[in-house]
């Protein structure tokens, strides 16, 4: 038996004598397609800090392939190719879309280790880059600075730069979070058109898009795993519909 | 499909991406007006033959302002203590010759350079856990520690008095020291631009890129696998170095130094100077520390009292009207006059 892509473990995690992550257990298969939903505050975020290495557990596991990274630095795990997006963007805003790429890929392989050689002297990175960009459509922006691009723009270069990593998990958080919907297909198009290799969990509120995209769906309430299931199991849950899908129906608890 | 678009002006797919690839590739090409700030260099050397030991205290502050450049400018890294490893240097150099006899001056920058270096790798390796107010707290109390260190022990470093009457080897065994400070005019500049280039391929290599990054968006270089505080210890080590070269070269060029080279004016001297030139733009340096320096000058000559009143309402005006330093006014204006040529 092959081991998980990535495996949480009795997650456990307080801020004081707020318990926000509590017995956390999560597995995502290779190529799984997983979606994590819950109401705002249900601790969403937070595991995904925690899986990352931005915190630190209080106790629990978490296994990448199999590898024990509880207490590995979240440059680590990037490395052994554990990538996220960020629920609000997190990029080189005063650098170029090029840029951005080409730095993730020079971190990716360890080029940027070198102090002598310029940095456009690997052509391969720069096509690569280019590869990615193209993909998702946004190379015509690769010489802008990122600030100048338009948000929906932006939620893309973020997405780009997780696939620069070649990630083997990804976790992207709220990818179409602050998007006008007028564009949100077009991120959401990219989300649906990932690689089926790289196993991926998606934080998503909307539910048109969690219930198209996801194969299996963990329902977070309080800190806790509520349940977990397929699309189908969890959209004729009675008690999920109560705690959330009931709430959401009302536009309560969207947020972004 | 390709042809129509050629038509039309629009550019063909390969044609976008080589004009992308383009842009990375000659980044770091040599282009003519970098010549400027050198030819005028070399320009004074003639036209102010009386002028030059202070024309190589203007170069000792280049090569300062440029350390801090590297650090502050491309790693945003703030610090108000680099006058510690430009104290180092200094004192490295007039140390090995007073005490160990050792008065060859290229070896002797190149000592200051490597101690400054080896105690900022040391020093950046705790302290750059932190950022923001506390890391400017922690390198303003390593320099404090450092000047008080050197008073404690006055008896080797000559305290506040300082050590006078250093003499030095001539430069390559050739050109002697004169009184007017000609040989160590061109002997300073020829170090300026031995270490400019070194900075300049740190700069545009992978590595400058990441340090960039992380001025950037430090999250972001976490989550990409960057090892963050290594990259930060190594250019803070790099720096330190380059500041104690310069730090060298100030006590060679003076033939005397005392503690005051550790002051908390001269850590803040040296930013302010790389404000008003431009951070993060390589020149800004010499801009600023040439500005700096020649306005004092002539600032002290006009009222011995108040001649601090001039710099600091030129800091005021470039703070307020020019962000990104004197440098980003004149790109400002060579943007302006290549959209008028071509309109």
């Amino acid at each position: 038996m092959t081991a998980a892509a990535l495996d949480v473990e009795r997650l456990n995690r307080s801020f004081g004598a707020l318990h926000v992550t509590r017995d956390v257990n999560l597995t995502l298969e290779r190529g799984a397609r997983r979606a994590l939903i819950g109401p705002n505050g249900a601790g969403k975020t937070t595991l995904v800090n925690l899986i990352t290495g931005v915190l630190r557990p209080s106790a629990g596991r978490v296994l990448l392939d199999g590898d024990d990274i509880t207490t590995t630095s979240q440059a680590e795990r990037a490395r052994r190719g554990l990538a996220r997006t960020f629920q609000i963007n997190q990029l080189f805003r005063g650098l170029s879309v090029l840029e951005n790429l080409a730095m993730t890929i020079g971190e990716r392989d360890g080029n940027c280790n070198n102090m002598w050689r310029s940095a456009g002297a690997k052509r391969s990175v720069i096509d690569e880059a280019l590869d990615h960009l193209e993909s998702l459509r946004i190379a015509d922006d690769a010489l802008k600075l990122v600030r100048e691009l338009p948000y929906g723009r932006q939620r893309l270069v973020e997405i780009a730069i997780a696939l620069a990593q070649r990630p083997r998990v990804l976790l992207l958080d709220e990818p179409a979070a602050g998007v006008p919907s007028s564009e949100s297909h077009l991120i959401l198009d990219v989300v649906a058109g990932l690689d089926p290799e790289i196993a991926i969990l998606i934080i998503e509120h909307d539910m048109d898009v969690v219930f198209r995209f996801a194969k299996q769906i963990t329902v977070m309430v309080q800190g806790t795993v509520f349940t977990e299931g397929t699309p189908d199991e969890i959209m004729h849950n009675e008690q999920v519909r109560a705690v959330y899908l009931g709430q959401e129906r009302h536009k309560v608890a969207r947020h972004g | 499909m390709a042809a129509s678009e050629t038509l039309t002006g629009e550019p063909t797919r390969e044609q976008a991406r080589a004009r992308a690839a383009e842009f990375l590739i000659s980044r770091h090409y040599y282009r003519w007006p970098e010549a400027v700030p050198w030819l005028i260099a070399i320009a004074c050397y003639f036209v102010f033959p009386d002028r030059m030991t202070f024309g190589s205290q203007v170069l000792v502050m280049i090569m300062f302002a440029f350390s801090l450049d590297l650090i502050l400018g491309y790693a945003g890294i703030v610090t108000l203590g680099h006058a510690a490893f430009f104290g180092i240097g200094a004192y490295t150099v007039a140390l090995a010759t007073l005490r160990l006899g050792w008065s060859e001056p290229i070896s002797g920058i190149i000592a200051g350079g490597l101690v400054a270096g080896l105690v900022g790798a040391v020093v950046g390796w705790f302290i750059l856990r932190y950022r923001g107010l506390t890391l400017l707290m922690l390198t303003i109390a390593f320099a404090a520690t450092l000047q008080e260190s050197g008073n404690l022990r006055s008896d080797i470093t000559g305290g506040y008095d300082g050590l006078p009457g250093l003499t030095f080897d001539p430069v390559l065994g050739l050109f002697d020291y004169d009184l007017y400070g000609h040989t160590n005019y061109l002997y300073a500049l020829v170090a300026l631009a031995v270490v400019f280039y070194f900075v300049r391929r740190i700069v545009y290599s992978p590595f400058g890129q990441a340090l960039t990054g992380i001025r950037e968006n430090v999250r972001r270089m976490h989550a990409i696998g960057s090892p963050v505080h290594r990259r930060l210890v190594t250019v803070y080590a790099v720096s330190a170095a380059i500041a104690g070269v310069a730090g060298g070269l100030f006590t060679q060029t003076n033939a005397y130094v005392t503690l005051t080279v550790f002051d908390f004016d001269s850590s803040a001297k040296v930013m302010v100077m790389l404000i008003v030139g431009g951070t993060g733009r390589l020149y800004g340096a010499f801009i600023g520390a040439t500005v700096y320096m020649v306005l004092e000058d002539y600032f002290s000559k006009l009222s011995p009292t108040f001649w601090q009143f001039g710099i600091g309402l030129l800091l005021v005006l470039v703070v307020l009207f020019a962000r990104r330093g004197l440098l980003g006014l004149v790109e400002d204006a060579g943007a302006y006059l290549s959209k008028r040529k071509q309109p």
